[in-house]
């Protein structure tokens, strides 16, 4: 067998297969949220439709360009494309175009490039390769500090654009990290943060901070009891307790002091803060109102649907950016119950499928690479859908493979490409 | 379990999306889903049917539409424009405008209400020019009555908005619709209106128009309402209006061999064509508040009175019914009836003598009818039951009850029965029949409307069975065939028990039997009919004192194949055959020749104006009677 026919035998054509779906699926709703009276062909390049389809294009020489570079390529420039990628982010600050408030593009004529979208797979790429070095031990506190920085850098830069939903992102690499043998006090840090910001609002930080301080006070007696002498742990553990408090009057000061009222809004409007219904739908009907009409128009679309082109509150521009962060809502007016699940089990099932044959990666390279992309898809879809149907406060990032735009289209591929080019390589490392 | 953490995380949150995806789409029962008309996104364009016409018995047309124009607004898209200029073409203040557009709102944001109704046409052309600067509102054409007649608006009713409690029971009609009100326009409401036609079209956010929602599948066509005739004779009608100006009281004509009422007066009335359109509320107040004169009563309708002597006709039907008399049988009058220990009186004015059926009607002898009236109920062991068996012959005629007919009002008037007189009158049961012996004459607890008096003459007319009285003759062209209407009541008197009666009431005008209407004749037309005298009383400073008696006067003609039953009812116009009896004949004559020989007669009814009298409790001063 030659070496084109095992390379071509060994990829995955099942998760490429997924990857079609889902892209063929997002431009048919991108048509039907775009296309309008004056139809003159799915090329049409004053349209969204006609523009991604030429994405789409260009996709697929990406694509074929990316499985046919040699797959140790990745590896070894993983370091240069992560520096490029954090200097393009830079170079924003300079050359970037400002849109809507935000500078998070590279505009040459009316054509316009955001870098954020290809960060994700830099940063992935140089995360794979400094723990997959046999140096690194993820358990030692310095090494664990160098991940973080790897993973916060770039971050931080497209916070400066800004662009908190892109940032957000970033927080998938921690299930990367666990997975790779982040000690769990991790987790549980997380958790408790989480929770206790959940609670402070929910509850005021008053009681949150009165019911932590019984709650810790009483588990540091329980089990400290025998050996309250061991002065150092104890010392850990009331630290631990201050910092809590510390951090419940910081959650409190910045919800209210440093969040401006959008911010609040939409946490008000998911935690179910605010009792007065008068306010309520007011906030509902300004601040929810693309959660609101995004709900609306799903709701509408009942189990059957009401077909392609044929959704009311698609086709009259009910639901804002509904061509990009929005775009779910068409697939659940037109398509109903039963298009959403679908789309909703293709993604479920390609995160699975991803998941899955990272695990079965013997390079680490390819395992970290393989599950930080499933995380970071993984992130997108939950948000962005989470979002959409009103389980998630309103975050601006585009769902992978179906939202319209090039750099995301883009980004999403090549993210994805790479590692089906890894997982198809996998052989000739033995 | 680190290997396992990502991938349960992955599949709950697929499994919760679907869920929360099932919730929305499936089980919200606020879902536009279920009703597409929830969408706010299609927005339903009415197209307003014309409404059907009215035509007369003889096809005369007396209702037609005419457009109007209604000035609507959509609170949601009412933009910021020059208010003041708008508001002088509406000739509206600007208070006014604040008032009705948050009258709108608070009825809907977003479903149009209506603005001003009903402009006139010239208005109408000035703003259409400069409506487009106006934006949230437009102007709707819609088509109003156009009444091409000055009479009848108690019969031919009026339509007007519809009020929230119609809204509510009818979720066809929408806020400004237009509904029956009042006469036929309610009790046809249905066959007139029609079927508003309904556009549904696809609109954006923005408000504008994207075309037609699912290529019109769910679109109708307005179908226009259908034409009807009624009963009344236009001619006869607006005679009887005639006759009447200047006096109180109704007038109803019935066809007795079809129950078709020919006529249905009131008086006073007005002129239909005042509840038109816009100055249609501020006519209206003017007539309800009219509290002296009462244009909106439909006395024909709704007065309850004491029937008096033509009543008298129906206690000599049960009494031969009941075999207590035969046509032979004579009671002797003494100037009146003398009855009970201490030997009261009834008082008579007949003249004395002796008294059968035939001149007991013919005279009006109140000794006949107390004595007959007394014997029926006598003939049972207790008055109680003998009242009841009288009460059931009477309410065989359809009478003390409603007639479950086609007109939008009426009262049921009062035929009392000895459950009415033991449980609700006198509240005991030892009660004597000479407590209520008046009820012989037409007076005590007895009480009937002009129409239904109408009924009982119609009903003789027919020698004992009857047709309900109805107004409708033919919807789109094909004439009624409800069996309530077109299909014969019997009463509970044998056929054979009418023709003495009718002998009396023939007699009435017959000079020879000096009948009290002997000198009413109409030339050619063998008239039967029994004059009617009420007493009537009044509260004036709390203190009862009594007025100038009612005139009543029933009638059939010809006497045999009656072709007209009518029943005349003159508020404080004195004994029956004064005026009464006057506008009966002239009536009479009227349909059946279509010509008035008795211009005397004629000219002494349309100039005489009974307002000297309805002024006499209002004065304040003492006042004489029956003069």
């Amino acid at each position: 067998m030659s070496r084109e026919v095992k390379f071509v035998k060994k990829i995955d054509w099942l998760s490429i297969l997924l990857y079609f779906l889902l892209v063929g699926i997002g431009w048919i709703n991108i048509y039907s949220a775009s296309v309008t009276e004056s139809f003159s062909g799915v090329l049409d390049m004053s349209q969204l439709y006609g523009k991604q389809l030429v994405f789409i294009g260009t996709s697929i020489i990406i694509i074929i360009l990316i499985l046919s570079i040699e797959a140790k390529f990745y590896e070894r420039f993983s370091s240069i494309i992560y520096v490029i990628a954090l200097l393009s982010l830079l170079g924003l600050m300079v050359f970037g175009k400002n849109v809507n408030g935000a500078t998070s593009w590279y505009g040459i004529g009316s054509f316009t490039l955001q870098p954020s979208e290809f960060a994700k797979a830099a940063t992935v790429l140089a995360l794979a390769k400094y723990l997959s070095d046999i140096q690194t031990n993820i358990n030692y506190f310095s090494h664990q500090l160098i991940s973080f920085a790897i993973i916060l850098a770039p971050p931080l830069l497209i916070m400066l654009q800004p662009d908190a939903g892109s940032a957000m992102v970033y927080m998938a690499f921690f299930f990367v990290l666990y997975r790779e043998g982040l000690p769990p006090i991790y987790l549980w840090i997380g958790f408790t943060l989480v929770l206790l910001f959940i609670i402070t609002l929910k509850l005021g930080y008053i009681y949150t901070i009165i019911g932590t301080l019984v709650f810790g006070l009483a588990s540091i007696f329980i089990i400290f009891k025998k050996e309250l002498k061991r002065r150092r742990k104890t010392t850990l553990a009331l630290t631990s307790l201050v910092a809590a408090i510390g951090f419940i009057l910081a959650v409190n000061y910045i919800f209210y002091n440093v969040f401006q009222q959008h911010h609040r809004d939409r946490f008000t409007l998911v935690l179910g803060l605010e009792k007065d219904p008068v306010k309520l739908e007011k906030i509902r009907k300004t601040f929810g109102f693309n959660t609101n009409q995004s709900e609306i128009a799903i709701g509408s679309g009942g189990f059957w649907g009401k077909g392609w082109q044929k959704g009311t509150r698609t086709k009259g521009d009910f639901v804002p950016e509904q061509d990009t962060d929005y775009i779910f809502t068409t697939v659940g007016e037109e398509w109903g119950f039963a298009g959403s699940t679908v789309v909703i089990f293709l993604f479920v099932f390609l995160l699975l499928r991803i998941l899955h044959r990272a695990e079965q990666q013997k390079n680490k390279f390819s395992r970290v690479y393989g599950y930080s992309v499933a995380a970071i898809l993984f992130f997108h879809f939950a948000i962005n859908i989470g979002m959409v149907i009103g389980l998630f406060p309103t975050v601006g990032i585009p769902l992978p493979f179906f939202s319209y735009g090039g750099s995301g289209l883009w980004g999403f591929t090549i993210l994805l490409f790479i590692f089906i080019k890894l997982d198809a390589n996998r052989i000739n490392e033995w | 379990m680190r290997k396992l953490l990502l991938y349960l995380v992955v599949v709950s949150v697929g499994i919760i999306y679907t869920g929360r995806l099932s919730y929305l789409q499936l089980f919200n029962e606020d879902a536009v889903a279920t009703n597409f008309l929830n969408d706010s996104a299609i927005k339903a364009i009415y197209d307003y049917p014309e409404r059907g016409f009215v035509y007369d018995r003889n096809g005369e047309l007396l209702v037609a539409n005419q457009p109007s124009y209604d000035v609507m607004v959509v609170p949601r898209e009412v933009k910021e424009f020059n208010v003041a200029e708008f508001c002088k073409l509406l000739r509206i203040t600007e208070e006014e405008y604040e008032k009705k557009l948050e009258k709108a709102k608070s009825y809907s944001w977003r479903i149009p209400s209506i603005f001003v109704a009903q402009m006139a046409k010239k208005d109408y052309a000035f703003l259409q020019e400069k409506m487009h600067r106006f934006k949230g509102f437009y102007i709707q054409k819609r088509s109003i009555r156009n009444y091409q007649t000055s009479v009848g608006a108690n019969v031919l009713g009026s339509i007007g908005e519809v009020n929230n409690g119609e809204l509510k029971r009818n979720p066809n009609y929408q806020s400004g619709e237009l509904i029956g009100k009042t006469g036929i326009e309610k009790s046809y409401e249905d066959e007139l209106r029609g079927q508003k036609g309904v556009k549904y079209i696809q609109k954006d956010i923005h408000n504008n128009v994207l075309g037609s929602y699912k290529n019109g599948r769910h679109d109708t066509l307005a179908v226009n309402g259908k034409d009807i005739q009624i009963t009344i004779d236009a001619k006869l009608q607006e005679y009887g209006e005639k006759l009447m100006v200047n006096k109180r009281g109704g007038i109803v004509a019935i066809e007795p061999s079809s129950g078709e009422i020919l006529a249905l007066i009131t008086a006073p009335s007005y002129n239909p064509n005042l509840l038109v359109g816009r100055k249609r509320s501020k006519n209206y107040n003017k007539l309800h508040y009219d509290s002296i004169n009462k244009p909106l009563y439909d006395r024909g309708l709704l007065a309850m009175y004491p029937p008096g002597s033509p009543f008298k006709t129906l206690n000599a039907l049960v009494a031969l019914q009941e075999d207590v008399v035969t046509p032979q049988t004579t009671y002797t009058c003494r100037n009146g009836y003398i009855y009970g220990r201490s030997g009261r009186k009834m008082g008579c004015h007949c003249g004395s003598g002796k008294r059968n059926v035939i001149n007991g009607v013919a005279k009006s002898c109140n000794a006949y009818f107390a004595n007959a009236y007394r014997q029926v109920i006598s003939k049972y062991d207790k008055p109680r039951e003998g009242m009841n068996v009288w009460s059931n012959h009477i309410k065989s005629f359809g009478l003390g009850n409603y007639f479950g007919n086609d007109l939008s009002t009426g009262r049921k008037g009062r035929i009392p029965s000895g459950d009415y007189y033991t449980n609700d009158y006198f509240k005991h049961d030892k009660w004597h029949v000479l407590n209520t012996i008046s009820n012989a004459i037409g007076q005590g607890q007895v009480e009937m409307t002009p129409i239904q008096l109408a009924h009982m003459t119609a009903t003789i007319a027919n020698r004992g069975h009857y047709y309900t009285p109805h107004i409708i003759k033919a919807i789109d062209g094909k004439p009624i065939d409800n069996p309530h209407f077109t299909e014969p009541k019997y009463t509970t008197i044998d056929q054979e028990h009418f023709e003495p009666v009718i002998q009396g009431m023939h007699d009435v005008f017959s000079m020879k039997k000096g009948g009290t209407a002997r000198f009413l004749n109409v030339p050619g037309i063998e008239i039967c009919g029994k004059t009617g005298t009420a007493e009537n009383f009044v509260k004036i400073d709390g203190k009862r004192t009594q007025l100038t008696d009612h005139s009543i006067f029933v009638a059939f003609a010809p006497k045999e194949n009656p072709k007209i039953a009518i029943a005349v009812f003159v508020e404080n116009g004195y004994y029956g055959a004064r005026w009464a009896g006057k506008i009966s004949s002239l009536m009479i004559e009227k349909y059946l020749k279509g010509e008035i020989t008795l211009k005397d007669m004629e000219k002494l009814v349309l100039e005489k104006s009974l307002e000297d009298e309805y002024a006499k409790p209002l004065s304040g001063k003492p006042f004489t009677i029956n003069e």
